[in-house]
């Protein structure tokens, strides 16, 4: 069964989200074939204020999502009539450009390869937890609003100058390792969004595997200790069940 | 009848019946090609002396008339043997010789002949006093006709003695060949018969049955060897698999029943929301570390089936030590321990990137877990991890070398298999999968992994060809 849920990371978040002011409604289309699992999705995602639809099959969901209304389709990997990949391929072909995110059970590396080569955008493997998924549908959300590759990165007093890769916070001049500063840049880049442990570990390290001990963690508490240490306002925020999210909390 | 059945039906017995049929058409050629022969032999022989003969006669005629000839013939007519004589008058009339009853005509062809006569000592009704001979006519001066010849009896006799012997040996040839063929193929067919049932019993269920081997080291014994080996191996791999279930079985349903028990209680003596929450939060943790341990299962049962081999590259092993030692270096820091990293470079190795990764962050994890914290360490100094790569021989070894209280070289080699915790892990958080993931790693890769004494403390060596697996196919 693909549903294992975190309802109270997903509460947290919920929670954490309406005291987001930037926050955009999506619209979702969620293509599942398993009843209580689309069910779950719909009902997740609607408590946390989007708009989801679900499709039960693979042509479907093809025909949903062809009029190109939805912010990010969900697509199960495994469908009947029509494989996900299949989905994503022809609206690919057909110069449909929504971002997908692969659910699979198939979690291996190369599985994930190969959905990212179909089209896909994002791959999950099953069983997720909700708080992931939501977290990475945002990021794919707004990457579909557009974002300008902005070569100057600011959250609050902090400023992340991505050519000289040079931070300063207010005045002051904060070295990073280079590690160190592609997670900062990861994190400002979703400034306002809930980055999971997983996302780091992906985007930051490039490693799809769980490293058993929380390392990310103390990669963290690190960066924490170097940008927010000696100022009032934190701005390296821990969401409790979720991950992590850089805003400027005096907003 | 269908055992014989079975038996002409065999393999072993058709391939007898083709090599009898081949050697009895080749034997039976050679007798035929000898006898043959040797009557060429005799007859050119014979046509030799008669030719001689007639010189010697001739010569008797030039010198002395027919009168000589005559005498000469008259005594030689008389020998016992299979020469033949005739002297005529033009007119055929004989003068002297051994020879009556030749066919008409005969003596009018001078030349060769090879025609019936009857000798004169002989009756001339007798049916069987008919002879074949071959005989040369030749014309004297003088109107003289001379016929020397021999009798062909002999030549006959040999040729049918040769044609019998022949005719023999071949059905001799093909009894025995018969025969033996029998006797082989029963004797191969006894031993493909124990070997068949012998499979049949493993076959239902009892993998411990051996095929039989004779031991004379022929092509079944060395079939049934390869057999044997074979069952060998599944017997092994049947004996891991059934550990390994009864393995996940524990390592799965000691956690599922503690989930079930909190969930139940939970049920029954939660009052408030928060109770509540506070079970939830614990079921969500405890299913979190049931899918962390079926994840290393997958991928471990992933890189033994060998199916992770299609996505290898070549990359630098001391980039993936740098990169390891740099994610884990802060936690290693957060524990009071020293970890470095010491690589040589380019340390290039073809394999699979993420999967060596993994299996190098597992042995570095596990060193983290298991080292002496800050202060307990050997003579109270820092206790420390090194992760070293460099190149060594046409390998590439990763090592992840700690000061911890190391594994009894008696449990090393049990420590990597699948699922094994040892004692002293036990209290430690983890699926006690890390060490058989990454010894799975090394398998993939055609290499493996060790664990060594790094007194004190354990080394965890990961030794790489550099050229990658050797396909078996391919």
């Amino acid at each position: 069964m693909p549903t294992y849920s975190d309802i109270q990371g997903a509460r947290v978040y919920g929670r954490m989200a309406e005291a987001q002011p930037d926050r955009v409604t999506m619209r979702l289309l969620v293509i599942e074939d398993d009843r209580d699992a689309a069910d779950y999705l719909v009902k997740a995602f609607r408590e946390v204020g989007h708009v989801a639809d679900a499709a039960k099959d693979g042509e479907d969901g093809l025909a949903m999502a062809l009029d190109g209304q939805y912010d990010v389709l969900i697509v199960d990997r495994m469908l009947p009539k029509r494989d996900g990949l299949s989905v994503i391929g022809t609206l690919r072909d057909k110069g449909i450009e929504t971002p997908a995110l692969i659910l699979s059970a198939l979690g291996q590396v190369d599985d994930r390869v190969k959905g990212l080569r179909a089209g896909g955008d994002d791959y999950l493997p099953k069983p997720y937890s909700f708080t992931e998924l939501l977290a990475r549908t945002e990021v794919l959300a707004r990457r579909r609003r557009g974002r300008t590759e902005e070569t100057v990165l600011r959250v609050g007093d902090l400023e992340l100058d991505r050519l000289s890769h040079q931070v300063r916070r207010g005045t002051e001049e904060i070295s990073l390792q280079p590690r160190e500063f592609r997670l900062l840049e990861y994190l400002m880049q979703h400034a306002g969004q809930v980055v999971t442990r997983t996302m780091l570990l992906e985007n930051v390290w490039d490693y799809h595997f769980d490293p058993q001990t929380n390392v990310i963690d103390v990669h963290i508490s690190r960066l924490r200790s170097k940008i927010d240490k000696g100022f009032s306002q934190p701005l390296l925020h821990t969401v409790r069940g979720a991950g992590y999210m850089i805003r400027d909390g005096a907003r | 009848m269908t055992a014989l059945g079975k038996l002409f039906r065999t393999t072993t017995f058709k391939l007898t019946l083709v090599y009898l049929t081949v050697f009895a058409l080749f034997a039976a050629f050679l007798l035929g090609y000898f006898a043959l022969n040797t009557r060429r032999l005799i007859t050119e022989q014979i046509t030799d002396t008669v030719n001689a003969e007639i010189t010697g006669l001739s010569e008797q005629y030039r010198l002395g008339g027919i009168r000589r000839l005559v005498v000469v013939i008259d005594n030689r007519a008389r020998r016992p043997g299979s020469s033949l004589y005739l002297v005529t008058t033009f007119n055929g009339q004989a003068l002297a010789g051994n020879v009556t009853a030749l066919a008409p005509g005969i003596l009018d062809n001078p030349g060769w002949t090879e025609t019936v006569y009857h000798r004169i000592d002989e009756a001339e009704t007798s049916e069987h006093a008919a002879h074949e001979a071959l005989v040369r006519v030749f014309q004297l001066p003088g109107g003289f006709r001379l016929l020397v010849g021999r009798d062909l009896d002999e030549r006959e006799q040999l040729y049918r003695i040769v044609l019998s012997a022949g005719r023999w040996s071949v059905a001799i040839v093909v009894v025995l060949g018969l025969l033996g063929g029998f006797l082989v193929t029963r004797r191969v067919l006894r031993r493909v018969d124990a070997m068949t049932e012998t499979t049949r019993t493993i076959m239902t269920g009892d993998l411990g049955g051996r095929l039989p081997v004779a031991g004379t080291g022929d092509e079944l014994d060395r079939l049934a060897g390869n057999l044997n080996a074979m069952l060998e191996r599944i017997e092994a791999l049947m004996h891991g698999l059934k550990e390994v279930s009864d393995n996940i079985a524990h390592d799965l349903k000691t956690p599922l029943t503690r989930l079930r028990n909190r969930s139940e209680e939970a049920l029954r003596t939660a009052k408030s929301e928060a109770e509540y929450r506070a079970a939830l939060e614990s079921t969500i943790e405890e299913s979190d570390g049931l899918i962390r341990t079926f994840n290393a299962l997958l991928m471990i049962a992933r890189a033994e089936s060998g199916q992770a081999r299609d996505n290898m590259s070549e990359f630098d092993a001391s980039e993936i030590a740098n990169d390891v030692g740099e994610l884990y270096e802060p936690l290693a820091e957060e524990k009071g321990i020293a970890l470095k990293v010491e690589a040589q470079t380019p340390a290039k190795v073809r394999g699979n990137r993420e999967l060596v990764s993994q299996a190098l962050a597992n042995l570095v994890d596990n060193a983290i877990k298991y080292a002496q914290p800050a202060g307990t360490g050997a003579n109270g100094a820092t206790p420390e991890i090194v992760v070293r790569a460099f190149n060594e021989d046409d390998r590439i070894m990763l090592t992840v070398a700690d000061s911890g209280p190391g594994i009894p070289a008696a449990d090393r080699s049990r420590a990597v298999e699948r699922f094994v915790r040892l004692e002293q892990s036990r209290c430690q958080p983890g699926s006690g999968l890390g060490l058989s993931l990454a010894s799975a790693v090394a398998r993939l890769h055609g290499g493996e992994l060790s664990l060594q004494d790094n007194n004190p403390g354990l080394k965890s060596v990961i030794a790489l060809p550099r050229g990658g697996p050797v396909q078996s196919a391919g």
